[in-house]
């Protein structure tokens, strides 16, 4: 039982039931948007991010208030993960008018400074740019704080993906980049995109560690950000993760997903689900009892109906003020 | 005050306000010069010697020499921005935006208001514009239009050292990205310069010259082109009014109406491209809101629509002259 050994010295039963609980939320929020998009409620261009769950909080579980996390478009897990206002969050990507960006930026563009969460982009790369800048201000500001990138796979071929792993390398900022190769940029795999198959193994290029994990396997995740995170903090440079995951939907919500071999989701909900292994693994060891979890999917489930009923009745930006925010001097 | 050249006014501007805040960084590919290298510590302050002396003085936490990695430089250069330092970013040549453009009109420009109004960007782009030097079509366009195209950016480009040094100034203190255009044909130019900091405010347009004939407005190193024909004309009996602009984001257009409403007839003199460009924008704001004063049609002087060649009589003929702006003064004179 080397895994209950381990666990139990890194992680609280707490921290346990909140690592469950974030990861349960995502995954009711996310079968719920998918379900209220289908209706035609929801605007815009939606990404989803069930199945990947482990990942965004197997890296936010690491992190402190002092730490930025750099979201993608698939950004409403992390912004969850992360504690953003789950009302809020759910507010901007409906594009109301206190949603966490006041309906400026809707479900690609999850934003929180207060809650440490920045810019999911819709140039996909470029968070690794910008950690790279918000770590060296956590340098010469002497902070104590880190950033995690969070960039896919298809992201991780952009070219500003490779210079900032360069830049990030020679100037050892405390930056992590967290790779999250779920297997397809939009419908194009990265069995196809990606030179050698593995992205991790670039690190090595750019002198840094570079190792992959499960994605689906939260303690994986856990373990390999915990260190990448420590190291960042000794002063000692970033990391590159690479964590292999597949997402439940599509690249948005309405693509049908042809380009995906027949019963691949199927398998990995069966076989691969992040929850289940989290449950199989705590129960197992003994950690958690089955009805505890139970009560945790029952008061998210309920949650998630409040949340959802709040944005739906919530109104649009006020139209007066739609040329705010521009400039700094408008306010 | 002393005479200075730009080249002087804006490193003097630089360590001034260095010296003011200290999270003001510089940041960019040899903006000292020498990194690693083994020779002579701080040997370049960038290709045309603007920074130079700014890493001795300041030292590497706020000197930053970076790889050439336009993208991934200025796209850390925004997170340093948001998190709350003042970076003044180097683009060197404007014309390698092509390279970090999603950084730039993605996201330093739409930062704030993509994310409801959280955050601030107080970010300086400094670049070179501009033809003259015979170095060809990659080192030498006016993209100032392309800059001025995007909500969210601010952009100035100063004509001389006095204007360069206060709106520098400005440009540091402003808490939006602004992209600071110096033209690489006025580094030489020489003018007094108070030694003391001053800042010069956004959307204000210089009158350089009075006169009640025509309005000439002229951008950048074009100022002193329009005021070669303006002497000119002067000893013809035409007076011509010379507004420099000085910020094209946020735009004067206050001053450009009255001044043409004034004269009735207006010439811009531009370097930057015929099309879409700031003679365009400027000739469609006076059509659209001081029509009835115009006693002429608009004339525009601006390249011809093409790249930049590098053969030195081309470059002649691409660059603007005081002969095309006073055909174009005696075309709206009536006077062909």
């Amino acid at each position: 039982m080397d895994t209950a050994q381990g666990l139990i010295m890194k992680q609280s039963k707490t921290e346990l039931l909140s690592a469950y609980r974030g990861m349960r939320t995502i995954r009711i929020f996310e079968d719920r948007m998918h379900v209220e998009f289908a209706g035609g409620g929801v605007p815009g261009f939606v990404h989803l991010y069930a199945g990947q769950e482990a990942s965004a909080v197997g890296v936010c579980a690491n992190l402190t208030d002092a730490d930025i996390l750099l979201n993608t478009h698939r950004a409403h897990g992390p912004a969850i993960a992360r504690g953003a206002d789950i009302f809020a969050v759910a507010k901007e990507i409906y594009c109301r008018g206190d949603g966490l960006c006041r309906g400026r930026g809707g479900s690609a563009h999850l934003h929180d400074v207060k809650s440490g969460l920045w810019g999911a982009n819709s140039g996909v790369g470029s968070g690794v740019a910008l950690g790279c800048g918000a770590a060296l201000a956590a340098r010469n500001n002497e902070t104590g704080g880190i950033a995690v990138a969070l960039v896919g796979d298809g992201g991780a071929n952009q070219g500003v993906f490779l210079e900032a792993m360069n830049l990030a390398s020679i100037w050892k900022l405390p930056v992590v980049i967290m790779v999250e190769n779920n297997g397809y940029a939009e419908a194009t795999a990265a069995d196809y995109a990606i030179a050698g198959g593995d992205i991790h193994k670039r690190a090595a290029a750019f002198d840094m560690p570079g190792v992959v994990v499960d994605g689906h396997d939260y303690f994986a995740v856990y373990d390999a950000v915990l260190e990448a995170a420590e190291r960042a903090r000794a002063g000692h440079g970033p990391s590159l993760i690479e964590a292999k995951q597949r997402r439940y939907y599509g690249h948005f919500e309405g693509d049908a997903q042809s380009y995906r071999p027949k019963g691949e989701v199927e398998e990995y909900r069966k076989n691969r689900d992040c929850l289940k292994q989290f449950r199989q693994k705590v129960i197992l060891d003994d950690l958690i009892a089955t009805a505890e979890l139970d009560a945790i999917d029952g008061e998210v489930g309920e949650l998630i109906d409040r949340v959802y009923a709040d944005a739906i009745a919530a109104p649009f930006p006020s139209e007066g003020e739609f040329m705010q925010y521009i400039y700094a001097t408008d306010t | 005050m002393s005479k200075k050249t730009y080249r002087q006014a804006i490193n003097e501007g630089l360590v001034q306000e260095m010296h003011r805040d200290p999270s003001v960084i510089l940041i960019g590919e040899d903006v000292a010069g020498g990194a690693g290298a083994g020779g002579d510590v701080d040997a370049w302050g960038g290709p045309m010697a603007v920074t130079k002396g700014l890493l001795s003085e300041f030292g590497p936490k706020r000197v930053l020499d970076t790889p050439i990695s336009e993208a991934a430089y200025m796209g850390l250069a925004i997170g340093a921005a948001a998190s709350g330092l003042r970076p003044v970013a180097d683009l060197m040549f404007n014309d390698f935006i092509g390279v970090c453009f999603d950084q730039i009109v993605n996201q330093a420009a739409k930062y704030r208001y993509m994310y409801g109004g959280q955050d601030r960007i107080p970010l300086t782009v400094r670049t070179m514009i501009g033809a003259g030097l015979g170095i060809s079509s990659q080192h030498s366009q006016c993209l100032y239009p392309v800059f001025s195209y995007f909500a969210g950016l601010k952009v100035v480009i100063p004509s001389g050292p006095y204007d360069a040094k206060g709106l520098l100034a400005s440009a540091i203190r402003d808490d939006d990205p602004v992209i600071f255009c110096e033209h690489k044909m006025l580094y030489e130019m020489v003018e007094e310069v108070p030694d003391e900091p001053y800042a010069i405010p956004f959307g204000e347009a210089k009158f350089v010259r009075e006169g009640e004939d025509v309005t000439i407005v002229a951008l950048s190193r074009m100022v002193h082109i329009a005021m070669e024909a303006a002497e000119s004309l002067a000893k013809e009996g035409i007076g011509c009014e010379v507004i420099d602009p000085r910020t094209t984001t946020p735009l004067d257009t206050e001053s450009i109406i009255e001044s043409v409403e004034e004269t009735g007839r207006l010439v811009i003199v531009d370097e930057a491209g015929p099309r879409c460009g700031m003679a365009s924008e400027i000739a469609a704001v006076v059509a659209e809101e001081a029509f009835s004063a115009l006693n002429a049609p608009i004339i525009k002087v601006t390249p011809p629509y093409t790249p930049i060649p590098a053969a030195p009589n081309l470059e002649k003929l691409y660059i603007p002259d005081a002969g095309q702006v006073i055909t174009a003064v005696h075309k709206v004179m009536g006077r062909e």
